[in-house]
């Protein structure tokens, strides 16, 4: 009952940072209930090779469940598996607040017939309660809520809590899965990446974004540059841009868009309409490139430059390789 | 076909909250209220399935005080075809007891298909759909982007970070839709005018025991004023000398 669970999420046969971060707050928590961290990887063959790097951040034993059938998400075999296994075993369960984790601790929750915390910048656990933190209203209300659920099911936002080394046994237990794995309703039939980005908006640093400024989609490329010059940044658009198909939807920030809060968000030729900022203000540093000096984005950049952004960003990516080079 | 979708009346996100006294709420004067984004786009989804099969019915579902049906008469408005409001008097911000309550009005109704948004933009739980499938015994896709049904098979596309899926299931099926499938129309006056007309039940909401309770809300830390530090290219070696030495992110 002191146990924690991490789910350890996976793409094309690798772990992902957000299943770190997952194992990362499991072990806190265990460590305060004097539990065992118990974190489950999922995959197709070869997917146990993963197991190290999660007892390295403090999983006491990893759950293996490697099949063919799991090479792709497979949303109701997990679910089964992961719900028999919690069920009355664990204090808390911790999943990834991304595409997958979203969907899989809603399904798990929902099997179980238990309320969970979703998107959870930050919890601590008391008695038979969880208080957890998560932002509402398009990211502009802070929320506060008690979960009184058992166990207590918790997506992290990606970056609440990063991931730390605390090198535990990590011995290897070999699962199967709760139900026939082929014989699930609903089947992920293919899994491709989209855009050219090597790094996740939601997992990124960096993010440098492009709006309508950038006056045509073939000028992303510019962007694209700037974010390559800086090495750990992904490519995030506005949805003027999305909408007229310069960039694919899953790029887009904002309201209706991804919620990111990276270290340095970069806005070139962006104007700062409200439902931008609602995706992006709680970054660290804004840096905003137009050629408005009264545009909205001025407002909430730190550092702000008038100017072409066509004219800027060759200049600043060649800076950037320099100072990164220095 | 017959399409549930289940709406909730939000505020207008296009304001500065305040936060009421007592620090338990948001402050709701002078706020303007309408659908989640994400359930418009549900509702238009369906619409287009009716218009397009020449055939079936829209019902739309909110769970909430008597002001909900404002927000289901624009449903209607826009082309759904009956509404029910399942009074709830306060505020519920747990979504498996909202999704017991939908599920106890949509259980019987034999709906192929049942929507919902892929979040509700004033709790951004995202719990309902998931639960309400469950309730249901139904298979369920989250988040869909793209959607085509063929021969009673549901082919969906997922966004994932810098990646996609592409996911199947059988009708009848709860989905929760993302942007980017459709979005919502503006009701014309034709459609305003034949919504009066149009059934508006009210039953009592059955909703489930919450298990998550908002304790209160605060406002993010405002961010300093801006601060524009110079003009054209020239002034990319200031921008990079403060990355480097106040912003210290290269
Ligand atoms: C319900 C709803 C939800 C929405 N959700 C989102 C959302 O999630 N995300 C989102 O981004 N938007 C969203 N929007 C749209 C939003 O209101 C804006 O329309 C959009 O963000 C504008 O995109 P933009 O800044 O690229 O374009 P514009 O507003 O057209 O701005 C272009 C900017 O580029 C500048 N510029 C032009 N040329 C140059 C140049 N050569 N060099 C430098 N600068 C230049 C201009 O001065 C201008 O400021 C939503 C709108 C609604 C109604
Ligand atoms: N009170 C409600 N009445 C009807 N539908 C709701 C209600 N609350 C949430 N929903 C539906 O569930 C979706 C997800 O909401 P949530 O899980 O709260 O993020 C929304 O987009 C709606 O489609």
């Amino acid at each position: 009952m002191n146990n924690v669970f991490a789910f350890a999420e996976s793409r094309f046969g690798t772990i992902r940072r957000a299943a770190l971060e997952a194992v990362t707050a499991a072990r806190g928590v265990a460590d305060q209930t004097g539990g065992q961290v118990h974190a489950m990887l999922a995959g197709g063959p070869g997917i146990a090779s993963q197991a190290a790097a999660l007892a390295a951040h403090g999983a006491d034993v990893v759950l293996v469940l490697e099949h063919d059938a799991f090479a792709h998400y497979n949303p109701e075999a997990l679910t089964a598996t992961i719900a028999a296994r919690v069920k009355g075993g664990y204090r808390a369960a911790f999943f990834a607040a991304s595409a997958q984790g979203h969907d899989l601790v809603a399904r798990t929750a929902a099997k179980l017939g238990v309320s969970y915390a979703s998107d959870v910048t930050e919890f601590s656990v008391s008695g038979d309660a969880v208080a957890v933190k998560h932002p509402g209203y398009t990211n502009k209300v802070i929320q506060s809520f008690t979960l009184k659920a058992a166990p207590a099911l918790i997506s992290l936002r990606a970056g609440a809590v990063l991931p730390r080394e605390s090198a535990k046994a990590g011995a290897v237990e070999t699962i199967s899965s709760a139900v026939d794995p082929a014989s699930v309703r609903v089947k992920v039939t293919a899994t491709e990446k989209s855009g050219g980005a090597k790094l996740d908006l939601g997992e990124a640093p960096v993010i440098v974004s492009g709006g309508r400024g950038l006056k045509e989609p073939a000028n992303f490329k510019l962007v694209e540059d700037l974010a390559a010059a800086f090495g750990n940044a992904a490519v995030g658009a506005t949805r003027a841009v999305t909408d007229d198909g310069w960039r694919p939807h899953s790029d887009q920030i904002g309201q209706t868009g991804r919620l990111v809060s990276p270290d340095l968000y970069v806005a070139c030729g962006i104007s700062g309409a409200i439902q931008h900022l609602a995706g992006m203000r709680t970054s660290k540093t804004i840096v905003a490139i137009n050629k408005d000096r009264e545009a909205p984005i001025f407002k909430v950049a730190d550092y702000g430059v008038v100017g072409d952004v066509l004219q800027i960003l060759p200049v600043l990516t060649e800076a950037v390789k320099k100072a990164k080079a220095g | 076909m017959k399409i549930a979708v289940c709406i909730k009346r939000v505020p207008d996100q296009d304001v500065r909250f305040k936060v009421a006294p007592g620090g338990k709420s948001i402050d709701e004067a002078g706020l303007k209220f309408d659908m989640s984004d994400f359930d418009g786009y549900a509702a238009e989804v369906a619409i287009q399935l009716t218009e397009k099969a020449g055939a079936g019915e829209v019902t739309v579902v909110s769970v909430g005080p008597d002001a909900v049906q404002e927000t289901l008469r624009k449903a209607l408005s826009m082309g759904a075809h009956r509404a029910v409001q399942l009074k709830h008097d306060g505020p519920v911000h747990d979504g498996a007891a909202i999704a017991a309550a939908l599920a106890a009005e949509l259980g019987s109704g034999g709906y192929d298909l049942v929507l919902t948004g892929r979040m509700a933009v004033d709790t951004q739980n995202r719990s309902v759909g998931a639960h309400l499938a469950e309730r249901l015994g139904l298979p369920y896709i989250g988040a869909i982007t793209k959607l085509d049904i063929e021969g009673g098979t549901v082919k969906a596309r997922r966004e994932l970070e810098g990646a996609y899926e592409l996911v199947e299931c059988p009708l009848p099926a709860v989905l929760s839709i993302d942007e980017g499938i459709a979005r919502a129309r503006y009701p014309s006056l034709k459609g305003i005018m034949a919504a009066k007309k149009k059934p508006m039940d009210v039953k009592p909401a059955q909703l489930g025991t919450a298990q998550y309770v908002l304790e209160s809300v605060e406002l993010p830390p405002e961010r300093s004023g801006g601060r524009i530090i110079g003009e054209g290219p020239d002034a990319v070696p200031e921008l990079v000398r403060l990355l480097k030495e106040e912003a210290k992110v290269l």
